[in-house]
């Protein structure tokens, strides 16, 4: 008689099931602190939806963004205006290209500026902060100190050095920007390989016979992907930032490749002539992409680095 | 204090040697000189003018000639561009200027950005709090050279407020839209530092003490809660200068304020080296004084660093 009732028979399943609570890892705890966090999720499918359009926008294109529409030239500001008539859905620049077709390739390379540098920025900046502060000593030392003098100069002109020096096109703008763009990222890895480097569970693997290097691939590395993710998201839209203030100056990649910075500074000459719109559309995809990533990233920090509130 | 001050003086020297030689020889390294013209110049001509501009000197010698005069005489050599200018008197010509527009960029920037920080954070979780911080991360991403059109198509184009450019020894209706243009992205920045250095402070445990003493809200927060604030922020304001000199840039060339700016970037399209060199080199200068300046401060704001 005893125990038979079917709620008796269910808490006896429940115990006799033990471990039916799974423990969640921390990664899936971040992962629903972002995914509760409706305005950031919100930005995600934003900036999915301009890469979408990056990629598949081409299609739609009744013009290149190397096309002259004649048609329109001596009168941009009658008849280039945005239409789906005449197939320029943003209108036209002021030499008559199609300004849909030049922003998709403008929008393009921003993206591929933000991405590209983040991942130098990763790699040379992980690297270079774990062997600095895992070593420690007289090399952490030197290695901080070039980092010190680097930060001693105001990057955005470095990489117009760099790009005066070297020749304007899409490597020299790359290597440009990647080679100042991992110093942030290095010293926070520093930072927190400092203060991994001495904690018990390191003690334990040194102990256990596991080489130096393996105890960095293994337990240092993985330990750091938290702050690293965050703040590769972040520097995104300074890259992407520092790319279209060289360009609208006229120091960026030059013509017939373009970019969001290079947009805007033509539709910011033109503004007095009636072709708001040459200003506006680049302005309101730069703008899109970086609040967007911005949010993103604030999102992630809060998801993966809590107690940073 | 004075101690610190000394000891940190002298570990920026070897910062700004190497910087200076660095940037010596990567431009010397370019391909390419300020004499490569359309039309190649006769040999014995080149000759005369790099021997004119001690061009023809082996590197070192140059380098170390370099080095000395702008050491003894703070003389950064001729403009290999305009005749008869020297880079120290394009200094001394924008280097007010610029400094002008970016102090007061420096100080709105701080002032604005701190308060509504402040703001945000006694009304916190309300719908105050809630707009500063967006309007905090859009304002972030509104930098400098998409302020300044916008700027100028309502107020220059539209409304006829204000002048579209120029300087005019710096009459403040010349000076507002540069700082505004230079300073909106800090002030978002500002503000979202100061809102979340604040709320940590007034949940601390003195807070909560002064509270139940009985403190009123006014003088909890100026008295108690303002200088741990501004700690975080204090050390935001080196990376500010940085930008705010990379700013400058943007509004030297788009308001024609006739700033460092200006001369930086047609010396950049010229190559000019050594009107590029000397601006690069000041403005490391300045980032170092400005660091040093910030950690001083952080000092004194901070009882647990003792020097």
């Amino acid at each position: 008689m005893l125990g038979r009732s079917s709620k008796a028979a269910k808490v006896a399943e429940e115990l006799s099931h033990y471990g039916g609570v799974r423990g969640r890892s921390l990664a899936r705890d971040a992962l629903q602190r972002f995914l509760s966090n409706k305005a950031a999720i919100f930005c995600v499918f934003f900036l999915a939806a301009i890469v979408l359009f990056v990629l598949f926008g081409p299609a739609l294109a009744k013009w290149n963004n190397e096309e002259i529409d004649w048609a329109v030239l001596g009168d941009i500001a009658a008849q280039g205006m945005p239409s789906v008539q005449s197939g320029h859905y943003f209108g036209t620049d002021e030499l008559g290209r199609d300004l849909y077709s030049r922003t998709i390739q403008a929008t393009g390379t921003s993206l591929m500026v933000g991405l590209i540098g983040t991942a130098m920025a990763l790699v040379v900046g992980t690297t270079w902060g774990v062997t600095a502060g895992y070593l420690g000593g007289r090399v952490d030392s030197i290695m901080m100190r070039i980092v010190d003098i680097l930060y001693s100069v105001p990057i955005t002109l470095v990489v117009i050095l760099i790009l005066v020096v070297a020749g304007r096109s899409f490597t020299t703008l790359f290597i440009a920007l990647g080679s100042v763009s991992w110093l942030t990222m290095s010293r926070i890895v520093r930072a927190q390989t400092l203060a991994l480097k001495n904690r018990e569970f390191i003690e334990a693997a040194r102990a256990g016979g596991v080489s130096e290097l393996m105890i960095v691939v293994r337990h240092i590395i993985p330990n750091l992907l938290g702050v690293l993710i965050v703040y590769a998201s972040l520097l995104v839209p300074d890259l992407i930032f520092a790319e279209s203030f060289i360009s609208f100056l006229g120091l960026g990649i030059s013509e017939p490749y373009t970019s969001l910075g290079a947009l805007i500074s033509e539709g910011a000459g033109t503004m007095g002539y009636g072709t708001l719109w040459q200003l506006l559309v680049p302005l309101f995809f730069y703008v899109s992409i970086t609040f967007t990533m911005f949010f993103i990233g604030d999102g992630l920090r809060d998801a993966l680095d809590p107690k940073d509130r | 204090m004075l101690a610190y001050t000394i000891r940190r003086l002298a570990g920026s020297i070897p910062t700004i040697l190497v910087l200076i030689v660095a940037s010596f020889f990567l431009m010397r390294l370019a391909p390419g000189g300020p004499f490569t013209s359309e039309r190649p110049l006769p040999p014995e001509v080149l000759a005369n003018i790099e021997a004119r501009y001690g061009l023809d000197q082996p590197l070192w010698k140059q380098l170390w000639d370099y080095l000395l005069n702008i050491i003894l005489r703070f003389d950064f050599g001729p403009s290999l561009v305009f005749k008869d200018r020297d880079v120290s008197d394009i200094i001394s010509q924008g280097l007010p200027i610029t400094l002008t527009y970016g102090l007061l960029t420096f100080v709105v920037a701080t002032v604005v950005g701190v308060s509504l920080g402040v703001y945000a954070a006694m009304h916190h979780n309300t719908w105050v709090d809630y707009l500063a911080v967006s309007l905090g991360i859009f304002a972030q991403s509104l930098p400098n050279f998409i302020m300044g059109p916008v700027l100028i198509l309502i107020f220059t184009l539209w409304l006829g407020w204000l002048p579209g450019g120029g300087w005019n020894g710096g009459q403040w209706p010349y000076l507002i839209m540069p700082v505004i243009a230079l300073s909106t992205s800090y002030i978002g920045s500002i503000t979202r530092i100061t809102r979340s250095a604040m709320l940590e402070v007034l949940n601390s445990n003195y807070v909560r003490t002064a509270r139940a003493k009985g403190l009123s809200e006014r003088s909890i927060i100026w008295r108690h809660t303002l200088k741990p604030t501004l700690l975080p922020v204090v050390s935001y304001l080196g990376p500010v200068f940085v930008y705010v000199v990379t700013g400058s840039v943007f509004v030297d060339i788009y308001f024609s304020t006739g700033g460092l700016g200006q001369y930086f970037v047609s010396a950049a399209l010229t190559r000019d080296y050594s009107v590029l060199l000397g601006i690069t080199i000041l403005y490391g200068v300045l980032t170092v004084i400005v660091n040093l300046l910030t950690d001083l401060a952080y000092a004194w704001l901070d009882p647990k660093i003792r020097l």
